[in-house]
């Protein structure tokens, strides 16, 4: 098959996890997580609220050491190499390579660029002024927003729109190279048309990046995704390519969920 | 704790599935009596029947038109997925061959008025047992898709092979009778032709067969199913 090349090449593992288990405290929110995820395809953690897929997307660059109370143990590789434990990756490094785009748009109160910038200037990643402005320009220009701000660089990010906002910090995140971006539900406080331009970002980006979404909107997983996983309880119920999923899912719960029999 | 339910969190969306069910369930009840009542009306020589199956047949256009409208709305609407999807489409695909069945089930009334007309021909009895059989799997396998029930539609689908065969040994009885008595031709091709409307009969119910696995699999039926009508050959040089 001539397509089999090609496809062994897209499948190549990124990030995997194994038994991942969370407690916050005496509470085990996550019981022991296996997962994969391949380079170039999208992955979308689906679940009802409280079924631990934030916490599990917060594991996959240590976002949960930030939590007093959270206790992470299992493994997490990226490129095969540990990011928890003794050995793992600089947690400041890991965070570079496995970028975030959270829930709410949270530009910070500098100017656009400095926003766009930020990254690149605290770990040093330019030569020079020139170099940085390309740098900048090419992040907005991939995250869909240079045609809209190149004019008005220097005005406050949080002046923009809501879903210009969102896209200043996917510009943000990509600025410094990741190789993985997480996102935390990213459409959720935007409208149609500027989630829908997110999410035609999303699918330009996987040519560049492997990427985890977390959302509440079926029809996003469906629509982004080329995996889904299914999160219950604190465990994944079932992962599957997203087509096979939402057509014909194997497990009940999974069924139950996305057809909205879950009451 | 969440658990599973048989019915969606939105009741309406429940009511909407319901709603296309039940036309399904009418469409298919309408489509079965206006194929027996075709029949009986070739083998009662019977014209007022088979005036009424002709008349009757714009029910089941009606109901065709409002599964069509029905399934758009529930998928622009709702936006169904897994076996909702499947049941969706499914009643979409469906109401399209049943549709089709009611069709031929008119034609072959339309025909039998003429028939009625001439003398009867002996062919006849074999029609009216293919008839008869193509109605009861029509039956069969329309109640198993209502339901559902994937194995009893494929113990249907694998019965279409009695409907072929049938049709094939009636295609030669046509004939043959026609070569006896040229007087025949005319009442025998349009014999021809009715058997034709059954043995399509026969090809829709098992389409309905096979969807009816999709519903209950995801999986759409891959295997062929032999063909044994080889009535297309008839005459031809064998090699």
């Amino acid at each position: 098959m001539p397509e089999a090349s090609a496809d062994t090449v897209a499948l190549d593992t990124k990030m995997t996890s194994r038994d991942v288990k969370v407690h916050y405290g005496d509470k085990l929110a996550l019981k022991g997580v296996d997962l994969e995820f391949r380079t170039n395809e999208v992955t979308a953690l689906i679940g009802p609220s409280g079924c631990g897929k934030s916490t599990f997307l917060r594991c996959l660059n240590r976002m949960n050491d930030t939590i007093g109370i959270a206790r992470v143990s299992g493994q997490v590789t990226l490129d095969n190499d540990h990011i928890y434990g003794p050995n793992g990756i600089d947690p400041v490094l890991l965070r570079m390579r496995v970028g975030m785009v959270f829930q709410k748009p949270n530009p910070f109160p500098k100017s656009l660029y400095d926003n766009v910038a930020f990254g690149p200037r605290i770990h040093g990643l330019y030569r020079d002024k020139d170099h940085l402005d390309e740098i900048v320009t090419k992040a907005l220009e991939k995250a869909g927003l240079w045609h809209e701000v190149k004019d008005r660089l220097y005005e406050k990010g949080t002046g923009i729109s809501g879903g210009q906002q969102q896209r200043l910090c996917i510009a943000r995140a990509i600025a410094v190279s990741p190789e993985v971006i997480l996102m935390d539900e990213p459409c959720s406080a935007l409208d149609p048309i500027a989630t829908a331009k997110v999410e035609e970002l999303i699918d330009e980006l996987r040519e560049n990046f492997t990427i985890v979404i977390v959302t509440h909107s079926m029809q996003q997983a469906a629509r982004v995704s080329q995996r889904t996983a299914f999160f219950h309880l604190g465990e994944v119920i079932e992962v599957g390519d997203t087509e096979q999923i939402f057509t014909a899912p194997t497990q009940q719960l999974t069924q139950g969920y996305i057809t909205g029999r879950f009451g | 704790m969440p658990t599973i339910g048989e019915q969606h969190i939105v009741k309406s969306y429940d009511d909407e599935m319901k709603r296309l069910h039940d036309a399904l369930a009418r469409m298919a009840g309408l489509a079965e009596a206006q194929l027996a009542a075709s029949i009986e009306a070739l083998e009662k020589r019977d014209s007022d029947i088979a005036t009424q199956v002709m008349n009757s047949d714009y029910k089941v256009d009606e109901c065709e038109h409002f599964i069509n409208e029905q399934t758009v709305r529930l998928l622009a609407l709702r936006a169904p997925v897994a076996d909702d999807l499947r049941l969706v489409i499914s009643a979409l695909k469906a109401a399209g061959d049943i549709e089709r069945i009611a069709d031929h089930a008119a034609n072959a009334a339309k025909r039998s008025l003429v028939l009625n007309q001439m003398p009867t021909v002996a062919p006849m009895r074999s029609l009216v047992r293919m008839g008869k059989l193509v109605a009861e799997l029509l039956n069969e396998v329309l109640d198993a898709f209502l339901a559902h029930d994937a194995e009893r539609a494929l113990a249907v689908r694998s019965r279409d092979q009695e409907v072929d065969d049938l049709y094939s040994s009636l295609f030669r009885e046509i004939l043959t009778y026609m070569m006896e008595d040229p007087r025949t031709i005319t009442a025998c091709s349009h014999l021809m032709f009715i058997a034709k409307n059954i043995e399509r009969v026969g090809d829709h119910a098992t389409n309905i067969a096979e969807m009816t696995y999709f519903i209950s699999t995801g999986r759409a039926l891959n295997d062929q199913r032999p063909k044994r009508d080889t009535s297309a050959f008839e005459g031809a040089v064998t090699p």
